[in-house]
């Protein structure tokens, strides 16, 4: 890239070199040309060491003939004119003789051997060219200067309008790329804004100012200024530590006032924007708008959290505020290990009779009324009233000041109820049990909280109702022994826990065994063998007795039929099952029995249903119709525990009931001899009036022999007891009735 | 706001002395301002004979470029060109082929700026923004795109420039990339200062610290560390050796200053 004006005057001078060539020739001429080349030989060797050029040596060699050949022409013209020897200077320029080092090798080697090599001719003396020569020495002389003074000219000037085009170059890709910036500041749709340390705003985008009302509302006030009451302290320090420079970034959910003086709600990230050195300058913040988003978040949130019949608290949020309540540390991680809990467990009495007879309208509704009364006994924040289940209401207190203010709650709780709920001009009164649960935190989850707290209800309610009881662990020990039965009834069931014993039923006349009475034992695992009484009445609580008397009376009913398939001879034996009032209005009841006399192939008069005295009084005719149709099949049924309820003596009439068994009680004054007369004359009464409605008697609880010679001579038809034999498998019974056919 | 491109032209800051402005200096021009001539000086006081040098570096490059046209190779990347003197890769590219494509690339805007002003109208040579050490600024910029047809051989030129490359500029990697973008037949064709052997080094260092000041410090490689930029090359002869070793017109003799021995040139062919 030669320089622009050096390259055509270094042509120019090839050029003049040429036709001055021309001119020159003559008869001398080969002769002339080796001086001359001689002469650019030594030019060259003394002048190529301090050029720049990058030409060979042997180039610049031949650079400089033409430079050489107007020297000598210029020395020998006729008309002498040194000027001519200028281009000689402004050649060597060109070819990069740019050094003023240069010069005096130039003019030297011209002082010694131009003369030498070129000089003088015929028509030249000597001392005329000695003139001439210093002469075209002068001229070379202010041509290479001339020409180097032209060149560093020319080559600032390019220089500097390089420097200075790069310049507006740069300056104008600048101002495009800040053209396009400011382009994306103004249309982002995320707010942004400009400020300084102190948080002074500097800038605001267009979407900034549409978040927050107005620019000059944004102006007035300094970016620490937005403060909300929403917003925690740690937006402060953040941005204080950017300010200082030891953070770059931060990232925050926060709220700003609008200013119509509704709230924004941003997702912010605040950026540090430090100078050239590196120290802090500016602050930038990104805003964007989730005021909707959060909106709809806490929407949800409230759905999440909350019942939608009531619109009280529900089971997820109650264990978030139990869970908070039992930590033992508080939200700033300070610990609150002294902290105390309180917990009121309410479940509705009797609800499930309103919800039966009134329907589920009415119950919700009366729900919803409860709820509204349970609001009101919230009397500080840290105490929070839920909806954990159907009836099943859960206040919880954080960090209650005494146990006097938690059982305070639960007895404001109790007057709430205390008047009846209006539904429809119908008054319905409400009453509720209530477990009250305090003690300090971190001894026990919320789990385990909730569960006392529900043990202690049942206590609540055991006891009447409409009461609160406060959790102690003796009574909890117990309860959950009762409650954790309860729970494992259902997976017992599903194991093959349970299994069958057989007591024999002997027929008083002949000392015969006639049958058994089917009795269900639970091998609990943990607890060992468990009798009815401690477990039926959990299942008949819970319904679970519905599958567990299916099974038993299945069990039961091919026990009956095996032996009977053993015994060759004699009446089939015949096996009595309990049946749970639960069971009697299960809809299914009459269909179970049919199908597993059907699958056992077990005739029905083998069958004996025992219902309780209890279930049966008060029933109307539909609740009997189940009965009358197991009856009708051809199955027995049983008259249980005759004598200790109402013994409603004129319901024996019509109930559809074959056999009548006498309580035990009855027969406790006859286990001596002589017997208790006034026992005598009422058991003989009652197998009288049995015996003329048709009815058979059966005794139980038979313990000695006397007892039974006394109520066989009464006229009892069939007998059980210890003293005929204990429940026991079902082999033993096979054994004695063995032994009886013997 | 981050999504910059790799590669953005540096601000124009003629206060501080310039690569190529030096070099300007250094080789008798006046393209340069009084901070580069103020750092050429201080350097020259150090080695003298660096001009020598630099002459030398020059002419080796023009016989390389010879080598190139002689294979018939018409389309040449002088990447670091700097501030256009004379005796230019398209000067003489074009006395040989007239039809041959120069693509000169450089990073410094004022030497582009004046790049520009010399070529134009030239139809056959070019100048690209962009940065050595981001192979694809220069791959990929618009000039190189429309003047070279990459599928043919081109001759890359890394004169003098790779010693400008620190380590953590990975050097390596960027020769590489640059070669993976090669059609076979192509030329590599490297100078590079390399410590002077035995004497040297306090004045070399001095000239290093001159370098330092500018904004691309000078990093001296040995003959093993510059043959290994030809991975991928078949290095043809005689190697990389002395910049007035590498085929010259007249042999080297005793009389050459021994500064030229800092020099080193080599030329490699893409199998």
């Amino acid at each position: 890239m030669t320089a622009q004006p050096a390259a055509p005057r270094c042509r120019a001078a090839g050029g003049t070199a040429r036709a001055v060539g021309r001119t020159g020739g003559g008869p001398a001429l080969s002769t002339s040309r080796d001086n001359l080349a001689r002469f650019a030989a030594i030019w060259s060797r003394a002048i190529y060491p301090v050029t720049a050029t990058s030409m060979t040596s042997a180039e610049f060699e031949q650079h400089l003939l033409p430079l050489a050949r107007l020297l000598r022409d210029t020395l020998h013209a006729e008309r002498f004119d040194p000027r001519a020897a200028i281009r000689v200077g402004e050649g060597l320029v060109a070819a990069h003789c740019t050094d003023p080092e240069s010069l005096p090798s130039i003019l030297g080697v011209i002082d010694a051997y131009l003369v030498l090599y070129c000089g003088p001719g015929l028509d030249l003396p000597a001392e005329e060219c000695r003139v001439r020569c210093s002469r075209l020495q002068h001229a070379v002389a202010v041509g290479f200067s001339h020409a180097l003074r032209e060149r560093t000219l020319y080559e600032q000037e390019s220089i500097s309008r390089a420097a200075l085009n790069a310049k507006t170059e740069a300056e104008s890709a600048l101002a495009a790329s800040e053209a396009r910036f400011r382009a994306v500041f103004e249309t982002a749709a995320v707010g942004i804004g400009i400020a300084d340390l102190e948080g002074n705003v500097l800038e605001v985008n267009e979407s900034l100012t549409r978040m927050l009302g107005s620019e000059s509302y944004i102006r007035h006030r300094r970016a620490g200024d937005w403060t909300h009451p929403d917003n925690g302290p740690e937006g402060d320090s953040l941005n204080r530590e950017l300010a200082r420079g030891e953070r770059d970034h931060y990232h925050i959910e926060k709220a700003y006032p609008r200013a119509d003086g509704s709230v924004l709600w941003a997702d912010v990230q605040v950026s540090l924007l430090r100078d050239a050195a590196g120290r802090p300058q500016y602050q930038l913040g990104l805003l964007e708008d989730i005021t909707e988003r959060r909106r709809l978040l806490e929407r949800l949130r409230h759905q999440a959290t909350h019942d939608a019949l009531t619109a009280l608290p529900n089971r997820a949020l109650f264990f978030e505020r139990l869970d908070r309540a039992l930590s033992t540390t508080d939200e700033h991680g300070a610990d609150r290990a002294d902290r105390r809990i309180g917990v009121c467990y309410l479940d509705l009495d009797g609800f499930k009779a309103v919800n039966d007879s009134l329907g589920h309208a009415v119950g919700d509704r009366l729900l919803v009324a409860v709820a509204e009364r349970l609001r009101r006994c919230v009397t500080s924040p840290d105490q929070l009233v839920a909806r954990i289940g159907g009836d099943e209401f859960v206040a919880v207190y954080a960090d209650p000041p005494s146990l006097a203010a938690v059982t305070e709650l639960a007895g404001r709780i109790l007057k709430a109820l205390s008047t009846p709920v209006l539904l429809d001009d119908r008054q319905l009164p409400v009453h509720g049990s209530i477990g009250v649960v305090h003690g300090p935190v971190g001894t026990r989850g919320a789990a385990d909280v909730l569960r006392s707290a529900d043990i202690t209800m049942y206590r609540a309610k055991e006891l009447g109702g409409n009461r609160y009881e406060v959790a102690d662990p003796d009574a909890d020990a117990r309860a959950i022994t009762r409650h954790g039965l309860t729970n494992q009834l259902p997976s017992a069931l599903r194991h093959g826990e349970f299994f069958v014993e057989y007591q024999p039923l002997i027929g008083l006349e002949d000392g015969v065994v006639l049958g058994a009475e089917a009795l269900v034992r639970w091998c609990h695992p943990v607890h060992g063998v468990l009798g009815p009484d401690q477990f039926i009445p959990l299942a008949e609580s819970t319904g679970q007795i519905v599958p567990l008397g299916r099974w038993v009376l299945e069990q039961a009913a091919q026990q009956a039929r095996d032996w009977q398939d053993r015994r060759f001879t004699g009446p089939a034996p015949r096996i009595n099952v309990n049946l749970s009032p639960v069971q009697l209005t299960h809809p299914d009841l009459v269909a179970e029995v049919a199908a597993v006399l059907d699958e056992t192939g077990l005739p029905p008069s083998a069958l004996c249903l025992e219902v309780t005295e209890s279930a049966l009084i008060g029933a109307n005719e539909d609740a009997l119709k189940p009965l009358r149709r197991i009856a009708d099949l051809g199955v027995a049924i049983a008259l249980d525990d005759f004598g200790t309820g109402y013994s409603n003596l004129s319901s024996l009439r019509w109930l559809p009931v074959s056999v009548l068994k006498l309580d035990r009680s009855f027969t406790r004054g006859m286990r001596q001899h002589p017997a208790d007369p006034v026992e005598m004359k009422i058991v003989e009464g009652i197998v009288s009036l049995a015996h003329t409605l048709n009815l058979t008697v059966t005794v139980e609880g038979v313990e000695t022999r006397t007892q039974a010679e006394h109520l066989r001579a009464l006229g009892c038809d069939t007998a059980q007891g210890w003293y005929y034999g204990k429940a026991g498998p079902a082999d033993q019974l096979h054994a004695l009735t063995l032994a009886d056919a013997v | 706001m981050t999504d910059r491109p790799s590669w953005a032209p540096p601000g124009i800051d003629i206060t501080v002395p310039s690569v190529s402005r030096v070099y300007d200096y250094f080789l008798g021009g006046s393209h340069n301002f009084e901070v580069d001539r103020e750092a050429a000086r201080v350097a020259l006081k150090a080695i003298p004979a660096i001009p020598k040098v630099g002459q030398a570096n020059r002419a080796a490059m023009r016989r390389a470029v010879r080598h190139a046209v002689g294979r018939g190779i018409d389309q040449f990347l002088d990447i670091g060109s700097g501030i256009p003197t004379f005796g230019n890769v398209h000067e003489v590219v074009h006395t040989l082929n007239p039809a041959a494509n120069v693509v000169y690339v450089d990073n410094d805007p004022v030497a582009v700026a004046h790049s520009k002003a010399v070529l134009d109208g030239n139809e056959h040579a070019t100048i690209a923004a962009a940065d050595l050490r981001d192979p694809r600024s220069v791959l990929d910029h618009p000039e190189t795109q429309r003047m070279l047809d990459l599928d043919r051989p081109v001759a890359l030129l890394l004169v003098a420039v790779l010693h400008f490359l620190r380590d953590t500029d990975n050097a390596y990697a960027v020769v590489g990339e640059l070669r993976d973008a090669l059609a076979p037949g192509s030329v590599l064709v490297i100078t590079h200062a390399t410590p002077q052997a035995g004497l040297l080094s306090d004045d070399q260092r001095r000239v290093q610290d001159v370098y330092q000041r500018t904004s691309t410090p000078l990093i001296m490689r040995t003959v093993p560390e510059v043959e290994r930029f030809f991975t991928g090359f078949e290095l043809l002869d005689p190697g990389v050796v002395p910049l007035n070793h590498w085929r010259p017109d007249t042999p080297p003799s005793d009389d050459d200053d021994p500064a030229l021995l800092t020099g080193l040139a080599g030329v490699g062919l893409k199998a």
